[in-house]
């Protein structure tokens, strides 16, 4: 495994020593591999759906334009040019993406690389089904701040996404499936009005019950996400912001 | 993978923001106020059967030079043990990896609030005594607060005063030299809130400028930390006495006051440090001498001055020999006609 630059930190904390920065940078093909995945995974999301708002794009073109970017930054070794003490990971993704807008529509290089891409596997479709659910708002993404936080907001949705099938393949592994759905009933999918008692009656469990297991829920998922959120982070500090960013805005 | 709604991703946002009590003897109850450095939660200590405040870092991190000001803050309260000041309980750091410390839950309210419940210049200046008391303890303790002002004293049900929010105190390690508590709030970047919410943090060639503009010093605001002692602590407490007596924030403060009164301010806020009070002792001697109707230290008294506080001390006894002397005239008159 690489040696990533995150120094001293804290036993308490996630234990994977790990980013991706690290891992593209690395000589092993099968690391750097490995980093573009987690990246891509993290990130496709949230690329595609600010193509097709901040660059108005269609399905077919955003989604090509999506591929695209990937296939490029594989390419053109674009990690190797970010430097964590200037930005963050996620606005120099952003400005990246921007660039490479750009740049395709001056030279038009989509329709001549034709078919070099190397196609990703990406769920498009499902990107798709969140803009048709009325998830985003586009009327309210106009300046260039809304834009960025359009795109951390998408980022958040993204890695959460992640966390949440990390935190369901955790529960079916150690056999606790009911914890799960307490926590997708609660956390996921319930409003203000649903109490921890209703959802006991729900599951014939005691309200004790409940509170222990969204409380281990809670703590897993939280620790599945900062894991995650490291991985995707260029260095400590950057690591550090990001918490704050996506954990430390409680409105309760 | 799964789409979440905006509202799944509040949801787990303000989960996963929330303080993991999990392991401790603590369950939350709500969240309380949010400050400069962290996140005040009322949480039950579940051993005691009683509500606690408890202050986390507002996000889990390992951001280690804030908990470490939150565990600094946590050890100077401990060593302060007055009540005028917070207890602290316990300290140490949750499973999430944030570290925080629990204290004695206030229910009150804060100083601004309550005077509008006191009409008598004698009942805010007694208030004003009171609040000097634990801040002249902390001085003898070798501690300066360095964010005296009116949203940082709580008033309790009881009328007990409590003077909060040491998370900027800054340790005199001169006063404690077989102690050592860690760096020194002059190499910490630090963070406060003025009354109207806005954060000041700033640097400048010296050091970094904690505290809030309008009660901080004028070397706290230069940010010359090596400079700051309890006559900076005695500079804001002179701007919350004004505030007291004219109901205002200082800066927009108009009314005028007696002249003592006015001369205890203008010496406590002298923009020299050397010529404020030299010590705690001092201002609260001559507000109490005010209170007393003796003359103060930091006001030469005219004649009319004199007479004027010599009739408010006495004046039972001036109006009663005045309407003896009254009466007096008045038969003689009769009398005489």
């Amino acid at each position: 495994m690489a040696q990533d630059e995150f120094t001293g930190g804290d036993e308490r904390f996630p234990a994977t020593r790990w980013s991706v920065i690290v891992g593209v940078r690395s000589e092993d093909v099968a690391e750097r591999e490995r980093a573009l995945d987690r990246l891509c995974e993290a990130y496709w999301k949230p690329v595609y759906k600010y193509v097709r708002l901040r660059w108005n794009r269609s399905a077919p073109d955003a989604q090509d334009l999506t591929q695209g970017f990937f296939a490029e930054m594989l390419g053109r070794e674009l990690l190797n040019r970010f430097d964590a003490g200037k930005s963050r990971l996620r606005t120099y993704l952003r400005l990246c993406v921007d660039s490479f807008v750009m740049n395709e529509d001056k030279a038009e290089r989509r329709q001549k690389r034709g078919g070099e891409i190397q196609h990703l596997a990406l769920d498009f479709a499902g990107a798709e089904q969140e803009f048709a659910s009325g998830t985003i708002d586009a009327s309210a993404i106009a300046s260039p701040e809304s834009l960025e936080a359009f795109f951390e907001k998408e980022w958040v949705r993204s890695l959460f996404g992640l966390a949440v099938e990390d935190l369901r393949a955790l529960c079916a592994k150690r056999e606790r499936d009911s914890a799960f759905q307490l926590f997708e009933a609660y956390d996921l999918e319930g409003d203000d009005k649903l109490s921890y008692a209703q959802l006991a009656r729900q599951h014939g469990l005691a309200v004790t019950d409940v509170t222990n297991a969204l409380a281990w829920a809670r703590r897993e998922f939280r620790r599945i996400a900062l894991e995650r959120l490291r991985e995707i982070c260029g260095s400590d500090s950057e690591f550090q912001r990001e918490t704050r960013a996506v954990f430390g805005r409680s409105t309760c | 993978m799964r789409q979440l709604s905006d509202n799944a991703l509040a949801r787990l946002r303000n989960g996963s923001a929330l303080p993991d009590l999990g392991g401790t003897r603590y369950s939350l109850i709500e969240k309380v106020a949010r400050g400069g450095m962290g996140v005040v939660y009322a949480v039950k200590d579940e051993h005691l059967q009683r509500r606690v405040a408890m202050k986390v870092l507002e996000a889990p991190g390992f951001e280690s030079d804030l908990a470490e000001r939150l565990m600094r803050e946590a050890r100077v309260l401990a060593r302060l043990e007055h009540p005028g000041i917070v207890p602290v309980h316990d300290v140490g750091t949750l499973a999430d990896g944030r570290v925080f410390y629990t204290m004695k839950f206030v229910e009150g309210q804060r100083l601004d609030e309550y005077i509008e419940s006191l009409t008598s210049t004698p009942d805010r200046l007694r208030i004003f005594l009171r609040i000097c008391d634990p801040v002249a303890f902390a001085h003898a303790r070798g501690v300066l607060h360095r964010d005296l002002k009116p949203g940082n004293v709580m008033v309790g049900p009881f009328g007990e005063i409590l003077v909060v929010d040491w998370g900027l105190a800054k340790i005199l390690e001169e006063a404690l030299p077989t102690e050592p508590m860690g760096p020194d709030a002059s190499t910490l970047h630090s963070r406060a809130y003025c009354a109207d919410g806005m954060m000041v943090s700033a640097t400048t060639g010296h050091g970094s400028v904690m505290g809030t503009p309008g009660y901080m010093s004028p070397e706290q605001e230069r940010g010359e930390i090596e400079l700051l002692d309890a006559r900076s602590d005695i500079f804001s407490l002179g701007v919350l006495l004004r505030y007291l007596l004219s109901d205002r924030p200082p800066v927009r403060s108009s009314r005028r006051l007696d002249h003592a009164l006015a001369a205890i301010c203008r010496k406590a806020c002298a923009p020299a440090r050397e010529r404020r009070y030299a010590a705690m002792q001092e201002l609260t001697a001559d507000v109490s001498r005010y209170l007393d109707g003796l003359a103060v230290a930091a006001h030469q008294e005219s004649i009319w001055d004199r007479l004027a506080r010599f009739y408010r001390r006495y004046r039972f006894f001036v109006l009663l020999i005045a309407a003896y002397l009254l009466v007096r005239v008045i038969l003689l008159l009769v009398i005489k006609h």
